[in-house]
């Protein structure tokens, strides 16, 4: 008998060519444009942030390889982009203890615990900043003008993010004022569209242009690692509530609500292509994304509008999160052959 | 510009690797010198022995036959002398008795002219006992008996006889050929099973890429009332049950076979076998395979004698250019891997490809991320990855309320999980532990 070296493997005998660490990397190269531009506007200290972010979120993943002597699951890459995703959520001038103590909890408790990559039903990143943020806030809320700030004004200065800067005005105002940009006006921050559009306001480091983080999130639906479903709801269910019901803030009616404002305002842009898109934490299938989508927009809209806090993004992500089991339990995908 | 129909749920778009053979005409392998011909080439009973070492066999006569309801005939593919008895494995895993028959002696079909008999004055039975004692097979894959596929079950309505000429599995080519080259066969083949089975409809369901193909049998199916069907190009667009709904709309039950909505079906090769079985009184002693994959130095389609070993196969179309890192039987989809070189050509050969390692790819399995990307692919409709997991916690039984049972081990799943996750190799397992688990359970 004469037998080759040839391999015995089960069907399917070839593969298509994706692969964790390609879907992982490809969303690294996705977030770049956002990661470069965050160095324009703030110099070098971006770096130390995603450094700090990253380097903790990988160290924390190594030792716990280590420590459970499983898999080595470096490689796979999701490590690094968890603290390149807590990275772009940090002020840029935050202390460099706080990005790699929301690394660390989201590598340990969030990811870890529940049995790693794939494995957490909440997603890592997000949960880091809102433990970061509840346990440190005032440095978590501490902004900087970027650089090439539309006042022309040097990065060392604070100020509020435009978010914010709306919150806190409404609670000394009533009424009669003309929308969130007629606000910021009249408190002494303008801003225009093309500035928000831009980045060139306070937020945090990667968050900044509206622009590149939906360049980079099309390349993602187009390499089909995003699905469409989630941003779209995401941002269509968001935008319409927005306009219905935020115009009555500022005193004004019905569908008079500043779309535009609020779309290319905060951590909207990052959150729905980036963080609500996490593969591991929304549904299975695109019914149930839809819904997830769909439910982000609501409680972002609550949580902006309504809410005590400037942002409602993260929060709105982690809820729905939480829904994500449930909605998998009830949308499943109809099978051949049973039922009518 | 009409849309081609296609199956509604799930399918994937792997690269089609035909080109190579696709336009190659059919050619003859020369006889082997020996044959390894085993007794099990089909579902059901092995056929019995009826040779024994020493004794001379004439070409096509029958060595094994047909035992039971579910079995069928095999025949001896060359003049010779029966030299020994062996137990092999073929690639699918099963275990079979396989005699080893030496070249000599004289050929008493090969070269001779053929006489064509006039079946149209068979009658039902006849022809179906032609099929059985000719051995003739399903050649799609499964090799399940066709007299048992074409008996209609009693209390069972019978409408549509399907040809699934859709052939798409990347690098298979032979039905193509086949189609083009011996379509007057295959007519006939088609022609033989009407008389057996009486349709209203017999509809031929061909992937588009067959352009050729489609145009000579619609040519022909305008004469002969048989309606051809281009598909949309997608995998897998030759499953029967996807092939049904494609082309009628038709749901077969969860657990139930085609019969139960009126289909009956057939793969082009059997249908060729049928004609020869009936028409030239000649049984099942060779098919056509596609020879391909990079390692391989010509890729052709191929006329080979069953029980030809994959090395002789191999060595007609120019020998290996490569180091193969894998070979297959069948397609790259659900072909079975062997390494076995003196492994026979079987009746339910439709391939044997030599892949090398850029072909075959090699990825490290991780973790499941989730990403519903098996679950867009299922052509069942069934979450692979929730039955994968229930799998790996030991929950069999929920797998199998999941749909583990209607899994058809396609690999579509398997073929585009990010995370490398092998599903259908711990589907096919599971199935196989549930099978023996549920047997123990029945009181006896």
């Amino acid at each position: 008998m004469m037998v080759s070296k040839a391999l015995i493997s089960s069907s399917p005998q070839i593969h298509a060519r994706g692969s964790t660490r390609s879907v992982m990397a490809w969303v690294l190269i996705a977030l770049l444009p956002a990661g470069i531009w965050s160095l324009f506007l703030f110099g070098l200290r971006p770096v130390l942030v995603l450094a700090a972010s990253s380097g903790a979120a990988v160290l924390t993943e190594y030792l716990l390889n280590r420590i459970f002597r499983g898999d080595n699951t470096l490689g796979d890459l999701s490590a690094v982009v968890t603290g390149v995703l807590v990275g772009f959520n940090m002020p840029p001038h935050v202390p460099l203890f706080i990005p790699a103590a929301a690394s660390v909890f989201a590598i340990a408790v969030v990811k870890w615990s529940f049995g790693g990559l794939g494995a957490n039903w909440m997603n890592p990143a997000l949960a880091g900043r809102v433990f970061v943020f509840s346990s440190w806030g005032p440095s978590m809320t501490k902004w900087t003008l970027p650089a090439l700030g539309g006042n022309g004004v040097t990065d060392t200065i604070s100020g509020a993010t435009p978010l914010g800067a709306v919150k806190v005005a409404l609670t000394s105002t009533t009424g009669g004022m003309n929308g969130p940009m007629g606000l910021l006006e009249s408190t002494g921050n303008p801003v225009t569209y093309l500035d928000l559009f831009l980045g060139r306001i306070p937020g945090s480091l990667g968050e900044m242009s509206a622009l590149l983080l939906i360049l980079g999130g099309l390349l993602l639906v187009i390499l089909r690692i995003v699905n469409w479903e989630i941003p779209l709801t995401y941002l269509g269910t968001f935008a319409l509530l927005i306009w219905v019901f935020d115009g009555g803030r500022y005193g004004g009616g019905l569908f008079s609500g500043d779309v535009l404002f609020h779309l290319l305002s905060g951590g909207l842009m990052l959150g729905a292509w980036f963080m609500a898109s996490d593969m591991v934490t929304v549904p299975l299938i695109w019914k149930g994304r839809i819904i997830f989508g769909a439910g982000c927009g609501l409680f972002t809209f609550i949580f902006r509008s309504y809410g005590s806090l400037p942002e409602g993004v993260s929060l709105a992500i982690i809820l729905m999160n939480i829904f994500t089991p449930l909605i998998d339990k009830f949308i499943v995908p109809k099978r051949y052959g049973v039922g009518s | 510009m009409r849309t081609l129909r296609t199956f509604s749920r799930g399918g994937i778009h792997p690269p089609e690797f035909k080109a190579a053979t696709a336009d190659k005409p059919i050619k003859n392998a020369p006889l082997p010198a020996t044959a390894l011909v085993p007794f099990s080439q089909h579902i059901g009973a092995p056929a019995k022995p009826l040779v024994s070492v020493g004794d001379h066999v004439e070409e096509a006569q029958v060595i094994g036959e047909s035992v039971g309801l579910l079995s069928a005939a095999v025949h001896s593919p060359i003049p010779g002398l029966v030299q020994e008895f062996r137990t092999i494995y073929l690639p699918s895993g099963v275990k079979t008795e396989a005699v080893v028959i030496e070249l000599f002696g004289k050929f008493s079909r090969s070269g001779k002219p053929v006489q064509r008999s006039d079946w149209g004055s068979f009658s039902k039975e006849k022809i179906l006992g032609i099929l059985r004692n000719h051995g003739v097979v399903g050649q799609g894959g499964a090799a399940f008996p066709s007299h048992v596929k074409f008996s209609i079950p009693k209390g069972r309505a019978f409408e549509v006889f399907l040809v699934n000429a859709a052939e798409c599995e990347p690098y298979l080519s032979a039905d193509h050929r086949v189609m083009v080259e011996h379509t007057d066969d295959l007519i006939e083949g088609i022609q033989i099973v009407r008389r057996i089975l009486n349709p209203t409809r017999v509809v031929v369901g061909i992937e588009s890429n067959k352009k050729d193909a489609v145009d000579i049998l619609t040519r022909a199916g305008k004469i002969h009332d048989i309606e051809v069907v281009p598909l949309k190009v997608k995998y897998p667009q030759g499953a029967e049950k996807n092939l049904i709904e494609a082309i009628l709309d038709r749901e077969v039950p969860s657990g139930k076979l085609p019969i139960e909505v009126g289909v009956i079906n057939a793969s082009v090769g059997t249908l060729v076998s049928v004609c020869q079985a009936v028409r030239d009184d000649r049984p099942v002693i060779d098919r056509v395979v596609t020879v391909s994959g990079g390692a391989v130095k010509n890729p052709s389609n191929i006329l080979v004698r069953v029980g030809t070993s994959v090395r002789d196969l191999i060595e007609e179309c120019g020998g290996l250019v490569a180091e193969p890192e894998r070979f297959i039987c069948g397609g790259p989809m659900m072909g079975f891997a062997f390494s076995d070189l003196d492994t026979p050509i079987t009746k339910g050969t439709s391939g044997i490809l030599a892949l090398t390692s850029r072909e075959v790819r090699y990825f490290s399995q991780t973790a499941c991320l989730s990403c519903g990307k098996c679950i867009e692919a299922c052509p069942m409709g069934l979450s692979p990855t929730t039955i994968y997991k229930n799998i790996d916690h030991g929950r069999l039984d929920e797998a199998v309320k999941e749909g583990l049972a209607d899994c058809v081990f396609c690999g579509a799943c398997a073929y585009c999980c990010p995370a490398h996750i092998p599903l259908v190799s711990a589907f096919r397992a599971a199935r196989g532990r549930h099978r023996r688990l549920s047997s123990r359970r029945r009181p006896r």
